[in-house]
């Protein structure tokens, strides 16, 4: 069994601060952590991995320093790693990632069939959930979104069973291979990679693949090019017009406080005194 | 991508010739097993606004079985604003699927020509609206919280949270049409239907046979919804934060919610510290909600936290800290130890009530 796990370095987005007067991003000490929501993905290969042997290739678009992040991968038991890296790939939208991402799966089947191909949900900093969806449509791979459990694999009949979450409940779903994957958070533990693991990341040869490498003759697909949308402007929360109106009493007993709010609050909004009245 | 902005939409550019005759705003209504998700009454509300800003029809499609009245959603889809709508029944759309629906959504976009198509950011929606926009090569802004139509251009413009919630950006689609885009549940305001609005119902045959399509569904285990808390749709949430301290403090929460037969919300520090369910998360990562009163105690305002509830009518903020972000979005504030105003607001509330029970 072989599986690609796509994988994105992204900025530590609880670390990230915006500069109060001009309105930016100020991303500097902010670490880049694999996506959380990418270990999922990862965890549920390497268990397949375990189950029927095989091998985990992972991938990740990006600039050079996200190869840490796949030395990470690497040292939880990925077999191998391709970065795919190039300025060319520089603005890309979500289009553009999974077309040079299927390119570069197709890429790595040329030396090896892919059976399965895991992202994760969604990233914490572009958060839009298209680039699985994208890479599955562009290989005319079956699509399995939010996978909540992966019942069953037939391997020889190269079948493979899981249960979808769906609005309102849970859809079993029954597939061939080769699919494509989005695993639903929580849906497993990553386990820690042993020493011989860490040793073995230190040590391995990351292939770095460029545009070139990664099979991509078509230029206008990939980055600003090849991205059909494009962002016109960044801006603040605007801040309400108005601040909230502050009840303050002159004792501050907790009491009275209430009874104030209570009594501006059913003069400004009557029909909501009726609302609770109602339901009380 | 909008790591450098520099490309500026500013900056004329022209429509690919092949789109220039596509017309009118689409939104998918979302319907499984003849239940139609309320975000899909949220998004024509939003739509009929963006098709009177173009002067064009807004159109609803009905994707299901046969056997799923598919007329009477599309009924209903007319009292909520749209004009005219797009029904396609068939054995094989019975339940959702990538495959059967992602044919007959990109078929019916290529041969009726939209220039803009809305879905919700469902799990459906999302699943369906990715593919589409691939299989069609067009741009898909994800979880957008406004939409506005540039009248010049009349292109669409999309604005939604970036980074984790802390800015906003707007995002175009200039050279490609449809221009697509999903709205997450709750963030736009529910339409008052028109009983008296009808419309035209085009019904549109779909040929795929069973044998060609490879995922089967075995089996819809539903959820099971009983004692199961439903915030998107609550009038009144009571929420607590990190600021009450101890999960015995986060009980007064529930001690105001009862007198108020309101339900319970909470900030993410309170779910990850175990002291509430993770349906009760309010925010970006949880739940959006839109109820008449919102009373946050202890909790912040950050931007994660506020983009989940910003659209309740009326926001009540007890925080220590006169400085708290949340003062600057809430209604009414008060300075104070939620653990004290707590309980006089529920000792408020119920002399309050009874009172009017007494005259009423
Ligand atoms: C603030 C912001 C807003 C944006 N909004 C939009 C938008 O509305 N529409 C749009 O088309 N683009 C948008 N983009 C661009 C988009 O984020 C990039 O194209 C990005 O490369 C991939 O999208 P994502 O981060 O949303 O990934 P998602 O689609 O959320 O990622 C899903 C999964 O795909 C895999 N994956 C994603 N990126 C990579 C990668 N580089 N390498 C390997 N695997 C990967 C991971 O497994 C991930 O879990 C936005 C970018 C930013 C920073
Ligand atoms: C990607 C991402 C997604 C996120 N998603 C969400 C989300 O969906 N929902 C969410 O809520 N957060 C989310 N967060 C977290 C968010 O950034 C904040 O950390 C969180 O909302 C803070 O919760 P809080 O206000 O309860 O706690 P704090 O920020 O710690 O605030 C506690 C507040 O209580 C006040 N206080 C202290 N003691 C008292 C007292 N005795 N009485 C009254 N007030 C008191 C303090 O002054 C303070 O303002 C997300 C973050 C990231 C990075």
């Amino acid at each position: 069994m072989h599986s690609v796990v796509c994988i994105k370095q992204v900025p530590d987005s609880a670390q990230i601060r915006v500069h109060p007067v001009t309105n930016t991003i100020m991303r500097q000490g902010v670490p880049a952590i694999i996506n959380p929501y990418d270990l999922f993905a990862l965890e549920e290969a390497l268990r397949l991995k375990d189950k029927f042997g095989g091998t985990v290739t992972v991938i990740t678009m990006g600039p050079p320093m996200a190869e840490a992040a796949l030395r990470k991968c690497l040292s939880f038991g990925a077999d191998d790693a391709i970065l795919v890296s190039d300025r060319a790939f520089a603005g890309s939208d979500t289009l553009a990632t999974s077309y040079a991402l299927s390119a570069t799966i197709r890429k790595i089947m040329e030396d090896m069939p892919v059976d399965l191909i895991f992202t994760g949900k969604q990233t914490i900093d572009g958060d839009t959930a298209q680039v699985g969806p994208g890479i599955a449509k562009r290989l005319d791979f079956q699509l399995l979104t939010y996978v909540s459990k992966i019942v069953d694999v037939d391997t020889e009949k190269k079948e493979i069973l899981v249960e979808r979450r769906a609005e309102g409940g849970v859809q079993l779903l029954k597939t061939s291979t080769p699919s494509l994957i989005t695993m639903l958070e929580g849906t497993n533990e990553m386990r820690f990679g042993d020493l011989d693991d860490l040793f073995r990341a230190s040590r391995h040869e990351l292939k770095v693949w460029n545009r070139e490498a990664a099979g991509i003759d078509a230029v206008e697909m990939i980055g600003l090019k090849g991205s059909p949308t494009v962002v016109s402007k960044v801006f603040a929360p605007r801040p309400r017009s108005k601040r909230a109106e502050m009840i303050e009493v002159h004792d501050s007993e907790p009491k009275n406080l209430a009874v104030t709010l209570l009594a501006k609050l059913f003069t400004q909004h009557p029909k909501l005194e009726q609302e609770i009245a109602k339901r009380a | 991508m909008s790591e450098q902005p520099k490309k500026s939409a500013k900056k004329k550019v022209e429509l690919d010739p092949r789109f220039v005759n596509y017309r009118h705003v689409w939104v998918c209504i979302e319907s499984e097993r003849g239940e139609v998700h309320p975000v899909s009454w949220e998004l024509l509300g939003e739509g009929r606004k963006l098709a009177d800003a173009l002067g064009v029809e807004l159109c609803g499609v009905v994707i299901c079985g046969p056997g799923e009245r598919g007329k009477a959603i599309c009924g209903e889809a007319f009292q909520y604003g749209a004009d005219k709508c797009y029904l396609l029944q068939d054995d094989v759309l019975q339940d959702y699927r990538n495959e059967p629906y992602t044919k007959a959504l990109t078929d019916l976009v290529n041969t009726y020509q939209p220039e803009i198509l809305m879905l919700g950011a469902t799990t459906l929606g999302r699943d369906l609206a990715g593919s589409v926009a691939t299989t069609l090569g067009t741009g898909l802004v994800a979880d957008c919280t406004e939409l506005v139509i540039d009248t010049e251009t009349r292109n669409l413009a999309s604005t939604r949270p970036t980074f984790g919630g802390s800015l906003l950006c707007t995002i175009m689609t200039q050279r490609h049409r449809p221009q697509m885009a999903t709205v997450r549940p709750r963030v736009m305001a529910m339409p008052e239907p028109e009983a008296s609005r009808g419309g035209e119902i085009i019904e549109v045959p779909f040929s795929m046979i069973e044998d060609s399509i490879i995922t089967k569904v075995l089996e819809f285990i539903a959820d099971d919804t009983r004692d199961k808390p439903n915030l998107p749709f609550a009038d009144i949430i009571v929420a607590g934060g990190r600021g009450l301290r101890t999960p015995e403090n986060f009980q007064l929460v529930w001690d105001l919610a009862k007198v108020l037969g309101a339900e319970v919300g909470a900030s993410r520090p309170v779910v990850q510290a175990g002291w509430a369910e993770l349906d009760r998360q309010v925010g970006q990562s949880g739940k959006t909600v839109r109820p008449k009163l919102y009373i946050a105690a202890g909790i912040s305002g950050a931007i994660q936290h506020r983009v989940g509830m910003d659209g309740a009518d009326v926001i009540i903020a007890i925080n220590t800290d006169p400085h708290a972000p949340i003062f600057e979005f809430a209604h009414y504030g008060i300075v104070g130890n939620a653990t004290t105003i707590l309980p006089a607001l529920t000792e408020a509330f119920k002399a309050h009530l009874s009172q009017l029970k007494k005259v009423g």
